[in-house]
C-alpha cells in the first residue's frame, strides 16, 4: 500500500475512506430524521425480499400514529421482513459507539500507562509490562466472551470490556515511542533548563506520543468493530431488538442459500467501515514516518 | 539454560495469575452461585445448605486455595447440566480444535508460500501489488464473514462441500478430513496474508545477500535459486509467526467451530454460555487461556533456539 502513492501525499484511498467513515458516522448520527420505517418494524408480506423491492403499504411511526405509504426497499429485508436500510443505519449507532469508545479507554489508560513506564523506568516499569503481559496472556476474545458472559452485554460493558483489552497493545505502542524520545535532545535541553519530570512529560513527551498512538488508535477501531461484530454474531452482543451489523449477517447465515443479500450486505457494510479505519490509519502512519525522514 | 528456567518461572506466573482472574470472574457474578444452583424454588434452608456444600461461606481466598489445589489436581468441578467431570469433557473435544488448527495453519501456509516467494522475487511488480493488496482487503474481512463467504462459494454456489456435518476420525478419515476443508479454509483465507507478509519481507532481505548472487552466477535456474537456496533461511519468522498464530487462532476457533458445528473446545465454550453452565465455561476459558500461555512459551524458546542472533550462549550457525 505504501509503495504506491509516492510524494508527500495522502493518496486517493485515503480521501475515499474518509468520505465513507463521514457517511456512515453522518447516517448514524442523523438516522431518527430518515423517512425509514423503524429497525424493528416487521413486514409480513415482504421477507427477505431482494434489493429494490417497492412496497405499496410500508408502516411509519408517526406523531399521528400509524401511517402507510408507499416504499422501496433498497437493500431489501431481512427474514422478518424489517427494513435493511433502517437496520443498517440504526446498527451503525453500536458498531460505531463500541468502535470508537472502546479504543479511548484503552488510549486514556493505556497511553499514560506506557508514557509512565517509558519514562521512570525501574521497578514501576516492570509492575506495569508484567501486569499488561497477564492481560495479554489472555486469547483476546475468549477473555471478551468470559467478561461478557459474567457481566452481561449491555452497551456498556461491552465498551469498557472492549476498552481494557485494548490497554496493553495502547501501552507498547507508548512505552516505545517514549523509550525513543526520552533519549533525544529537547527533552535534555528541557531537562537542562531545570523542568521537572512532571513538566517534561506534559510538555516534552505525550504531545509527542499522541500522535503515534492516535494513529495505532485507527488500527484499534477498525479491530474494535470486527470483535463487536464477532459477539454480536454469535448472539453474545447487545441482546435484540436492537439492531447491530454482527447480528443482522448472523441472521441471514439461515437463508443464504435463497436470499444471500440478507447477510452479505450487512457483511459488505461492515467490511467497508473496517478497511476504511485500516486505510486512514496506515496512510496517517506513512503519512508521517515520511514526514519525519524529511527533518 | 538460564533462559529455560527464567522463561518457565514466568509462564508458571503467568498461569498463576490467569488462574486467579478465572476464578474472581465466577464471583464476580450478579447475585449469588447458591441461587443459581438452587433454581427457582429453592427454599432458604436450601440455599444455606447449597452455599456450606459449595464452601460460600468460606472467605474468599481460603476459596480460591481450596479451587487451585482441585483444579491442579486435576478437578475443575462438574457440570450444572449434564454433571460430567469438566475436565474429561474439554479432554474429549480437544483432538477437534487441535485437528483444526494444525489443518488451517498447513492451508494457510499453501497459500502464503507461492505468493510471499513470488512477492519477494519480483517485488514491486504487478502480481506483487495485486497480491498485497488482496492480502490488505483480506485483513478487515471478520472471520465470521470470511466463513459465511466460504459456505456461499463452495457449498451453495459450487456444491462441492456440505456446510456442516462432522465426521470423527476414528468413524471414516476421508469425511472426517472432509469435513474439516471449509473450516480450515475460512481460517486460512486471513491466515495466509501474515504469513505471506513475513516470508516476502524476509526473503528479500535473503535475495540479496551474496551467495544468491554465487547461485544465479552458476546459472541455476530461478525456481532452484528461491527454492532451494533462499528459502530455508528465509523461514525463521515464518516459523515463529506461524506458531504465534497457533495461539492467536484458539480464539478464531470459537467461532469457526460454531458456524460449522464442530464439536470443538470453542463450541463447548459458546454452547456452555448459552446454558450458563458457569463452571464449564470457567473450565474452558482456564484450559484455553493455559494452552495459549504454553504455546506462546515454547514459540518463544524455539525461536531463541533456532535464531542464532537471539541465543545467548554463542556458537555460529551455517
Amino acid at each position: 500500500m505504501q509503495d504506491k502513492d509516492t510524494g508527500n501525499r495522502l493518496g486517493f484511498t485515503f480521501w475515499i475512506s474518509i468520505v465513507w467513515i463521514v457517511l456512515v458516522v453522518f447516517s448514524a448520527l442523523t438516522a431518527s430524521w430518515w423517512t425509514i420505517p423503524e429497525p424493528d418494524k416487521m413486514d409480513w408480506d415482504n421477507l427477505s425480499v431482494r434489493p429494490g423491492t417497492v412496497t405499496d403499504n410500508a408502516i411509519f411511526q408517526n406523531k399521528t400514529g400509524k401511517e402507510t405509504s408507499p416504499y422501496t426497499y433498497w437493500l431489501g429485508t431481512d427474514t422478518m421482513g424489517r427494513d435493511q436500510v433502517s437496520r443498517i443505519v440504526y446498527g451503525s449507532r453500536i458498531s460505531l459507539s463500541v468502535g470508537l469508545l472502546a479504543p479511548m479507554i484503552g488510549l486514556l489508560i493505556g497511553g499514560l500507562l506506557g508514557c509512565l513506564a517509558g519514562f521512570y523506568r525501574g521497578p514501576l516499569e516492570s509492575t506495569i509490562v508484567a501486569a499488561m503481559d497477564i492481560i495479554l496472556a489472555f486469547p483476546g476474545l475468549v477473555l471478551l466472551l468470559a467478561v461478557t458472559f459474567y457481566l452481561g452485554a449491555s452497551l456498556k460493558n461491552l465498551i469498557f470490556s472492549l476498552g481494557f483489552l485494548t490497554i496493553p497493545v495502547f501501552c507498547r505502542v507508548a512505552r516505545a515511542k517514549t523509550l525513543a524520545l526520552s533519549g533525544l535532545e529537547f527533552v535534555q535541553a528541557a531537562r537542562l533548563t531545570g523542568a521537572g519530570n512532571m513538566a517534561i512529560m506534559l510538555r516534552e513527551i505525550i504531545p509527542n506520543v499522541i500522535v503515534s498512538v492516535a494513529i495505532y488508535g485507527l488500527l484499534v477501531v477498525a479491530f474494535m468493530i470486527m470483535a463487536e461484530g464477532a459477539l454480536s454474531f454469535l448472539g453474545l452482543g447487545i441482546p435484540s431488538p436492537t439492531p447491530s451489523w454482527g447480528g443482522m449477517i448472523a441472521e441471514g447465515k439461515e437463508v443464504l442459500d435463497e436470499s444471500p443479500h440478507v447477510s452479505m450486505i450487512p457483511a459488505a457494510i461492515m467490511f467497508m467501515t473496517v478497511i476504511s479505519f485500516n486505510l486512514i490509519g496506515d496512510s496517517l502512519r506513512s503519512y508521517f514516518e515520511r514526514g519525519k525522514h524529511q527533518i | 539454560m538460564q533462559i529455560l528456567v527464567q522463561k518457565t518461572v514466568r509462564c508458571a506466573l503467568v498461569i498463576l495469575a490467569v488462574s486467579a482472574l478465572t476464578f474472581l470472574m465466577i464471583n464476580l457474578l450478579p447475585g449469588d452461585t447458591a441461587y443459581i444452583v438452587g433454581g427457582e424454588e429453592a427454599t432458604p434452608a436450601d440455599i444455606e445448605a447449597i452455599r456450606k456444600s459449595l464452601g460460600l461461606d468460606q472467605n474468599i481466598v481460603v476459596r480460591y486455595l481450596t479451587w487451585l489445589k482441585n483444579a491442579a489436581s486435576g478437578d475443575l468441578g462438574e457440570s450444572y447440566l449434564t454433571h460430567e467431570p469438566v475436565l474429561s469433557t474439554i479432554i474429549a473435544r480437544l483432538p477437534v480444535t487441535l485437528e483444526l488448527l494444525i489443518i488451517s495453519q498447513c492451508m494457510a501456509l499453501i497459500l502464503a508460500l507461492p505468493f510471499g516467494i513470488v512477492g519477494a522475487y519480483r517485488s514491486n511488480s504487478m502480481v506483487d501489488r495485486l497480491v498485497n493488496g488482496i492480502g490488505f482487503a483480506t485483513l478487515s474481512i471478520p472471520s465470521f464473514v470470511m466463513a459465511l463467504l466460504t459456505i456461499y462459494l463452495f457449498s451453495i454456489k459450487l456444491r462441492w462441500l456440505p456446510a456442516t456435518g462432522y465426521v470423527s476420525l476414528s468413524a471414516n478419515i476421508g469425511a472426517n478430513l472432509k469435513s474439516f476443508v471449509l473450516p480450515g479454509l475460512s481460517i486460512a483465507m486471513i491466515e495466509w496474508v501474515v504469513l505471506m507478509r513475513v516470508l516476502r519481507s524476509d526473503m528479500i532481505t535473503t535475495l540479496g545477500q551474496d551467495y544468491i548472487l554465487m547461485a544465479k552466477a552458476k546459472g541455476l535456474p530461478p525456481w532452484r535459486v528461491l527454492l532451494q537456496h533462499a528459502l530455508r533461511p528465509s523461514s525463521f519468522t515464518l516459523i515463529t509467526v506461524l506458531g504465534i498464530q497457533i495461539g492467536r487462532h484458539l480464539g478464531e476457533a470459537v467461532i469457526v467451530e460454531t458456524i460449522f458445528a464442530l464439536p470443538g473446545i470453542g463450541r463447548l465454550l459458546i454452547d456452555s454460555i448459552y446454558a450458563r453452565d458457569y463452571h464449564m465455561v470457567q473450565g474452558c476459558v482456564l484450559l484455553i487461556t493455559i494452552g495459549y500461555v504454553i504455546i506462546n512459551s515454547v514459540v518463544d524458546l524455539l525461536y531463541t533456539a533456532l535464531d542464532p542472533r537471539i541465543r545467548t550462549e554463542g556458537g555460529h550457525a551455517g
